[in-house]
């Protein structure tokens, strides 16, 4: 598991998550579920997932996109039934008896959304890093409750427009930031925690076995562009993932705990960035792109918003920075 | 529609019982991937990008569509390095 | 034997089969004693009054290395049905302990474990449901959790509360059930109050429940033990559509009824076990009763002290201790009732903007279609932990006396016990 999974090996690994779902075309999240679910092959895995559009579209009865056991439950809950998935296993190590007991390792996935996350999940997430179980929680932020219609979450960016935080002749879209989630679940004192890009697909790879290496809890932020919610062409979701991370938006770095300190590190893309500072873009780039920013733009330039972004954004990445050393 | 199950012929908790390998999107796609193999350098990034997975690696590495699932999205000809698939009508 | 007044069907002085070890224990300390006797794999635990000392003294037994088992400190009661989910669905045995309000938060996860056929077993400290907050007994909680698919088992002591808490799981577990089971005791009455209990050996309960089997379904890959395997993947927890959804909810009626019998069985097996009898409803004198009453729970041991006096006042009473409320054992709640001509339900519970409180509705429903059926009244109790004195049952009886005299039932319900009734 220690040596590295490069592209070329990946694709010779049978996918976990087959074909025949029926996630949008164009869908970010089978893209970096089923590079995930390469990272975890080889090893016995368990998933369970929160209620979204992953469990929802892979999962209509009688059929099923998952070739490895999977849970579902409820929307606000995944990260207890890891929980519950994780101290089964344990117990059954330690007593020697029990259908879990032969395993040595065993990958403990739980995914989720914004909305199982940011919000309803909040409270099941923060206990189940506080009690240190082993197993790694991916978020995949598509930045909205994209399966009920596209209602705000506490991850939605400032400044989209939502169908509850619509873009209107007074308001212009959601008031406030996106919660800082890395820095939230950082200060669990997580052993491993990272952000991914499905745009650098082997620096998902690398982090997701980096994840499933470490014991203890671990947190991976996935962006996850959604081409209904977000409003683009379904061909264009890997570019606009790009332009995430080119913008500073959504910078790519992981936190590791050594010696009970968490040691902050830029991945590659956002590394380049502060060596050559020229080669970051504006958030126009990133905005302009997108159907739920068009009111930014369109009929005319909303400079106010405008500027809170890219004020905002240079704050948090300034603040990263500094942390990375 | 084929006849569905009673109760009776389904299976206890409710678990899924048929592969969504069994359920073909290939119709949800109006375009398709045609590959120039002559271009294609078997980077495998279109394998790694297809939200479908449907792009499979062969014995020597190179790319191969699986229509059956195709959604026809696009991102495979996009990303392409070496601008080695276009997507056309079907 | 059992303790107190001796019943019909008691083996009183009879020999059991495997001697036992006299303790004094409180409902919570027999829950958490039979549960350590267990050993389950996890348990996820969660602090609220009255169950709290179930969670302590297993996280005792946990500290003193006396058990195999994870102790889950869970963050909230949703988390801790959550967590059993999880565990139970990875091939584990899981328990864990609840009351009012932290049964009421995790109720949406108690119809998902039912669904999911997970064998998880928990104890219910019954308490009235808030608000405005009350911490004591009634029995609101569980019955707001009537319709979840679980199994209801109500203790009437804390012999019962041991008994219970040990067979649950072989119930649970049974082949034809596979459905979670939900051990109730009266809060601070059974959970607070010490009672002589009779304990098996740790051996003999590790052989009664074994280990945890599983059944097989059909799943996308092949057929397979019903858990998270990870050499044999299965999906569980998929979504309805409108064309599944019925189909799916009628294996849970099947499993229900099937519980039926399979409740029995163990029931019967542990009696050969213990020397301990159970039915699913217990008559005493009800062999020529004139009225009786019929109801759940501890203050069943004040009717039959009730019954008592009034029997030396020469009056033909009876009275039936429900100890299965789910699945609802109609056939042996209308054999235990017999031919009394008045019965009075009661219970502790209001089952609000409804035509009776819910034991009541079971009662009538089970009867409607018979062509002889008792006059019944309903007599609600003790909500919110108001005592239940036995001068409060004799007006219980007298006011059916006074229905059977009638003829009719015109009162048909009743609050006995609240100022201004």
């Amino acid at each position: 598991m220690s040596a590295r999974l490069t592209m070329k090996e990946a694709a010779r690994i049978p996918d976990a998550l087959v074909s025949g779902h029926r996630l949008c075309a164009g869908c970010a999240h089978p893209i970096v579920g089923r590079m995930i679910m390469k990272a975890a092959a080889g090893r016995p895995t368990v998933v369970t997932n929160a209620t979204g559009c992953l469990e929802v579209a892979t999962t209509i009865f009688p059929f099923t996109s998952w070739d490895v056991p999977w849970l579902h439950v409820a929307f606000e809950n995944v990260a207890a039934n890891a929980s519950g998935i994780e101290a089964a296993w344990k117990a059954q190590r330690r007593k020697g008896r029990g259908p879990l007991a032969k395993y040595e390792r065993l990958n403990v996935i739980a995914y989720a959304g914004d909305g199982g996350t940011y919000d309803i999940g909040f409270q099941a997430l923060s206990g189940a890093l506080e009690r240190g179980h082993d197993f790694t929680y991916v978020l995949m932020d598509n930045e909205a409750y994209m399966n009920t219609g596209i209602q705000r979450s506490g991850g939605t960016p400032l400044g989209a427009s939502t169908t509850t935080s619509p873009a209107g002749h007074v308001i212009a879209g959601k008031t406030e930031w996106k919660k800082p989630i890395m820095d939230i679940v950082v200060a669990h004192e997580v052993p491993y925690a990272a952000s991914l890009n499905p745009a650098w697909p082997q620096d998902v790879l690398d982090k997701c076995r980096k994840a499933f290496d470490t014991v203890g809890p671990k947190f991976l932020h996935a962006i996850i562009p959604c081409t209904r919610g977000w409003r683009y062409e379904t061909s264009d979701t890997i570019a606009v993932a790009k332009l995430a991370t080119q913008t500073c938006i959504f910078p790519l770095f992981e936190v590791e705990r050594v010696e009970g300190r968490p040691v902050w590190r830029l991945s590659g893309p956002s590394a380049s960035i502060v060596k050559r500072p020229e080669t970051k873009r504006p958030v126009a780039d990133y905005l302009e792109g997108q159907g739920r920013f068009r009111h930014l733009f369109r009929p005319k330039r909303n400079e106010e918003v405008l500027k809170a972004i890219q004020d905002g954004v240079d704050l948090r990445w300034q603040q990263l920075v500094a942390k990375c050393g | 529609m084929s006849k569905q199950r009673t109760w009776k012929e389904l299976p206890k908790g409710a678990v899924s019982y048929r592969s969504s390998r069994d359920y073909k999107t290939g119709d949800w796609g109006v375009d398709a991937p045609r590959i120039d193999h002559a271009k294609c350098v078997k980077c495998n990034l279109c394998h790694m990008l297809c939200p479908e997975g449907c792009i499979a690696v062969g014995e020597d590495g190179s790319p191969e569509p699986n229509l059956d699932y195709c959604k026809g999205c696009g991102i495979c000809a996009k990303e392409c390095p070496v601008k080695a698939i276009e997507m056309v009508r079907k | 034997m059992r303790q107190g007044v001796p019943r019909e069907g008691d083996r009183d002085g009879e020999e059991v089969m495997v001697k036992q070890t006299l303790m004094g224990l409180n409902g919570n300390e027999a829950s958490a004693y039979a549960t350590k006797q267990v050993n389950p794999d996890v348990v996820a635990a969660y602090p609220i009054t009255p169950q709290t000392i179930i969670v302590e003294r297993f996280s005792e037994y946990v500290a003193d290395g006396l058990v195999d088992t994870e102790f889950v400190a869970v963050e909230s009661e949703h988390s801790a049905m959550s967590c059993s989910v999880g565990a139970s669905a990875a091939g584990a045995r899981a328990f864990t302990a609840t009351a009012a309000n932290g049964l009421a938060l995790m109720w949406e996860v108690l119809y998902i474990a039912s669904s999911l056929r997970l064998p998880i077993v928990m104890a219910v400290a019954n308490r009235a449901l808030s608000g405005p907050i009350n911490i004591h007994n009634d029995h609101s909680d569980a019955m707001g959790a009537r319709d979840s698919g679980w199994i209801q088992i109500f203790c009437e002591d804390a012999q019962e509360v041991y008994d219970a808490s040990v067979t649950a799981w072989r119930v649970a577990e049974h082949a034809k059930v596979q459905l979670p089971v939900m051990v109730c005791m009266d809060g601070f009455t059974l959970s607070h109050t010490m009672e002589n209990v009779m304990t098996l050996p740790d051996e003999d309960v590790k052989r009664f429940v074994g280990e945890r089997e599983f059944v097989t379904v059909e799943g996308h890959l092949g057929e397979t033990e019903l858990r998270l395997n990870p050499d044999a993947p299965l999906t569980m927890g998929p979504l309805d559509l409108q064309d599944f959804y019925f189909e799916h909810k009628l294996h849970q009626v099947e499993a229900l009824k099937d519980a039926l019998k399979a409740i029995r069985d163990v029931d019967r097996e542990w009696a050969k076990l213990s020397g301990r009898r159970y039915d699913y409803a217990e008559p005493y004198m009800m062999g020529d009763a004139e009225v009786a009453v019929i109801g759940m729970g501890s203050a069943m041991g004040t009717v039959r002290h009730v019954v008592d006096e009034l029997r030396e006042e020469g009056v033909k009473a009876g009275m039936i201790k429900l100890r299965l409320f789910r699945p609802f054992p109609a056939a042996e709640v209308k054999k235990a009732v017999g031919e009394v001509p008045v019965l009075g339900v009661m219970e502790k519970c209001i089952s609000f903007g409804a035509p009776a409180s819910p034991l009541m509705e079971e009662m009538m429903t089970a009867y409607y279609h018979d062509e002889e059926k008792p006059m019944m009244a309903n007599y609600v109790v003790g909500l919110g932990g108001r005592d239940v004195s036995p001068a409060m049952i004799k007006e219980i009886y007298r006011s059916l006396l006074k229905a059977k005299k009638a003829g009719k039932v015109t009162k048909t319900m009743s609050y006995i016990g609240a100022r201004g009734e």
